[in-house]
């Protein structure tokens, strides 16, 4: 089996022996920090064996800021080195690595855990619900998608990363032409995460479908449980198809088999097909939730029932169909042949008539209401513009002849940033923004936030927007330099310095944070906006178990009703009965990590290693199988005493919103 | 379907004759006729998806239940994701040929 102890660190680069300093120091840091304020056993109970939607929600929050800073870093590398010709930051060698290390965390890492992390919090108190349907397995979704971004993570340091694309395209990717151990990094570390997200997928399906309260009916259902319904079957119709995919990629590239090799009968263009017939629903899994937030946000501070709900709902169920029937946009250029690429350029085009309803009902719900320009809000607004630029050049894209000029140049690469910065990331602040105070029970600072706001939104056109004519120009994507006579100078320059911009306005939203949880204050109302669905009528932070009593709903936007008619909000205290809730459990945790152990290994190709650790996940699998603990009761005694805690307290509703 | 407190499950025997007849249909084209390879193949072949899809209905108990919508929601959009992804990739790798 061979130890490759010589590729194990990797040395003889400054900037990565920094980070190795820098990885170590931190791990030293926050071990001393915990022991020395005795919080092993806080952290132990109250996080790592949790299995509340809240807490696992925010833990996937706080993956999805690291990875943010991470990924954004890749982004920052990339924008110095090409901001002036023949740059000497990044050797060519290590741009590869930057880039498909970039597209990797963003999407997988920084995304998903985003979205995933506000749908863990929101979508079980938005339907009235007091957890998810599985909430061990939850924890072990979380827990695997933490496990495989910190494999990922690590392979910059320990083994080399991945250089052949976020795509990993083959024949590149596989051993023949990418004999380091990097690209195992990319099969197994997305593997391990990919699972964590299919189980979340099943999960809330079974969540939305059986546990909303008395009579929300599908279609009485707030629009961000909808979208995070859909995306959930999206999730559970294309992932296997991933899992599938890097099982193969790992069969070849570990065990010599030749699924997508050159030689041997293997075909290489296979991995592409597979790898889009996942990618592309991938988009819209990410993007659908970013629109049911929209929605939200839009509605409640336009003081305005979303317009067009129907529209809206048969839309996106539109879209879970037709994001399965246009991956082949992604290979236009393959050459399938004039009837392959027509169907398809017909399907991609198509899509842009749901996206197109959605635009529409949301300009529609602005229209004649009284719109606060909350940042939340300003969120909202700025994403219409911007979207509609990414989307419009989405439409150019789809034409497949016209698209053999556009492919691997820059312009597709401002095409989809364009799409997935107003699409998620843009939705990821609204969200936190609005949501910060259900989860903490503080509101993030206004001023910051628009100071935030303003600084991301210039940066990130400014960054974006030159990429469209340097693309039109000629200049390709993945190229870690371009000479002065190119002309491309000027604006690839313009384009670095938005990107400074960009992430000084991302640094102000840390500091946001920062200030916040110092600062803010505490005192607030449970329902700070004014807001229309379920989740605000409880308290914040919200308590444990949820809701004291599940509330009856009875309309769209239920609680906005319940307080204008003034129904269904109190309840008499011998209304309370004995809740049942979940026991913590540490085994998701140790799973994970034994998964992690395993795939380290499997890595380094040390496969009878592996498969010993892999014993480990057998064995955690069987210790559940016979596990009896069916959770506890809550008392009725000390629900009263946190009901009383929170319900009988003035605070001002709208005193904190300017 | 509450055949189970009805007395005689007429359906349950209604779909097993039709089985039958649906699996001997398949035997006599495979076995007495003599079709090209390609014609029985093609028959056979959608005999056993008519005889599947009635068996869902007739034996697994789709429409039962308090969800029998979503199931068989869920049961289309399975079959559609799967038609999709393997019948697409076919055509799509064959270069549209
Ligand atoms: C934070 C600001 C960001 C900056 C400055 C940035 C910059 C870049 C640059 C310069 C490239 C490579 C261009 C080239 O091909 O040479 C790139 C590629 C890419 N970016 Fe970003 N990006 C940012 C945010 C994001 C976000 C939020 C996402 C996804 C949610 C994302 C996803 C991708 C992907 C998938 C690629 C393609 C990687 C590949 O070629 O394999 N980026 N980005
Ligand atoms: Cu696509």
């Amino acid at each position: 089996m061979g130890i490759k102890w010589d590729r194990f660190f990797i040395t003889g680069d400054p900037l990565i022996l920094g980070s190795q300093i820098a990885i170590l120091l931190t791990m030293i840091g926050i071990v001393v920090l915990v022991s020395y304020l005795k919080k092993w056993k806080w952290l132990w109970t109250e996080w790592l064996t949790t299995v509340d939607h809240k807490r696992i929600g925010i833990m996937y929050i706080l993956v999805g800021v690291l990875m943010f800073f991470r990924g954004g870093i890749d982004g920052l590398l990339m924008k110095a080195q090409t901001a002036t010709p023949d740059g000497q930051l990044l050797d060519a060698q290590h741009y590869n690595e930057v880039f498909t290390t970039h597209g990797v965390v963003m999407i997988l890492f920084m995304a998903m855990p985003f979205l995933i992390g506000i749908m863990n919090v929101i979508v079980p108190l938005q339907i009235g619900a007091r957890d998810v349907a599985f909430p061990q397995l939850n924890a072990l979704s979380f827990w695997l998608t933490f496990s495989g971004a910190m494999l990922f993570n690590i392979s910059f340091v320990i083994g080399g990363s991945p250089d052949a694309g976020w795509t990993a395209y083959f024949p590149l990717a596989g051993k023949e032409f990418s004999p380091g151990i990097g690209n195992n990094f990319y099969a197994v570390a997305i593997q391990i995460a990919g699972i964590g997200t299919l189980m979340t997928g099943i999960n809330f399906i079974v969540t939305i479908l059986k546990m909303r309260a008395k009579g929300m009916t599908l279609m009485k259902m707030p629009m961000f449980s909808w979208t995070s319904f859909v995306t959930s079957i999206i999730i559970a119709a294309s992932f296997p198809i991933l899992t599938v995919a890097l099982a193969l990629m790992t069969f070849d590239r570990i065990f010599g088999t030749h699924f997508f090799t050159l030689s041997g009968g293997g075909m290489d263009m296979m991995w592409v097909n597979l790898f889009w017939l996942w990618g592309h629903p991938e988009v819209y899994i990410v993007v659908l939730p970013a629109f049911g937030m929209f929605s939200e946000v839009i509605s409640t501070f336009s003081r305005k029932t979303l317009f067009g709900y129907k529209s809206m709902v048969g839309s996106i169920v539109g879209i879970a169909i037709l994001s399965m029937l246009v991956w082949v946009h992604h290979f236009f250029t393959m050459g399938a042949g004039p009837g392959v690429n027509s169907i398809f350029s017909i399907t991609t085009m198509m899509i842009a008539i749901p996206t197109g309803v959605k635009m529409f009902n949301w300009l529609f719900t602005m229209r004649k209401g009284r719109i606060q320009f909350t940042t939340a809000m300003l969120w909202a607004l700025a994403f219409v513009p911007c979207f509609l630029i990414g989307g419009i050049t989405g439409v150019m894209l789809a034409m497949g002849a016209a698209d053999y000029q556009y492919h691997n140049t820059l312009f597709l690469v401002a095409h989809f940033h364009y799409v997935l910065i107003p699409g998620v990331v843009f939705a990821v602040f609204a969200g936190l923004y609005y949501w910060w105070p259900k989860m903490f029970g503080h509101m993030l600072n206004e001023k910051l936030g628009k100071l935030h706001f303003w600084l991301f939104v210039i940066g990130f056109n400014m960054t974006f927007m030159p990429m469209f004519f340097l693309g039109l120009n000629g200049a390709v994507r993945r190229a870690y330099t371009y000479s002065a006579e190119s002309g491309f100078g000027p604006l690839m320059l313009v384009s670095a310095i938005g990107a400074g911009i960009l992430a000084i306005g991302f640094a102000f939203f840390c500091y946001n944070i920062y200030w916040s949880a110092r600062y803010a204050d505490r005192n607030i109302s449970s329902d700070p906006w004014d807001a229309r669905t379920l989740e605000w009528a409880t308290a914040s932070p919200v308590q444990f178990y949820n809701f004291a009593k599940i509330p009856e709903v009875t309309s769209l936007d239920a609680f906005w009703y319940m307080k204008k008619k003034n129904k269904g909000l109190k309840f008499s205290n011998d209304e309370l009965e004995e809740i049942h809730m979940p026991s913590n459990s540490g085994l998701p945790f140790i799973m994970s990590i034994v998964f992690g152990i395993s795939g380290f290994l499997l890595v380094f190709e040390w496969k009878i290693a592996a498969l010993v650790a892999a014993l480990g996940i057998l064995i955690c699998l069987a210790i559940r199988s016979f596990d009896y603990n069916d959770g506890y009761h809550v008392p009725v005694d000390e629900i009263k005493e946190i009901e009383y805690g929170w319900q009988n307290k003035e605070k001002g509703v709208e005193k904190h919103v300017n | 379907m509450d055949n189970h407190s009805k007395g005689f499950p007429k359906s349950q025997v209604f779909g097993f004759v039709l089985s039958l007849v649906l699996t001997f249909a398949a035997l006599f084209v495979a076995l007495k006729t003599s079709l090209s390879f390609n014609t029985i193949i093609w028959i056979i072949g959608t005999l056993a998806i008519v005889q599947a899809g009635l068996q869902l209905f007739m034996f697994m108990h789709l429409k039962e239940g308090e969800d029998g919508n979503s199931q068989t929601i869920n049961v289309i959009y399975g079959v559609f994701i799967a038609v999709v992804t393997v019948a697409g990739s076919i055509w799509v790798m064959s270069f549209g040929m």
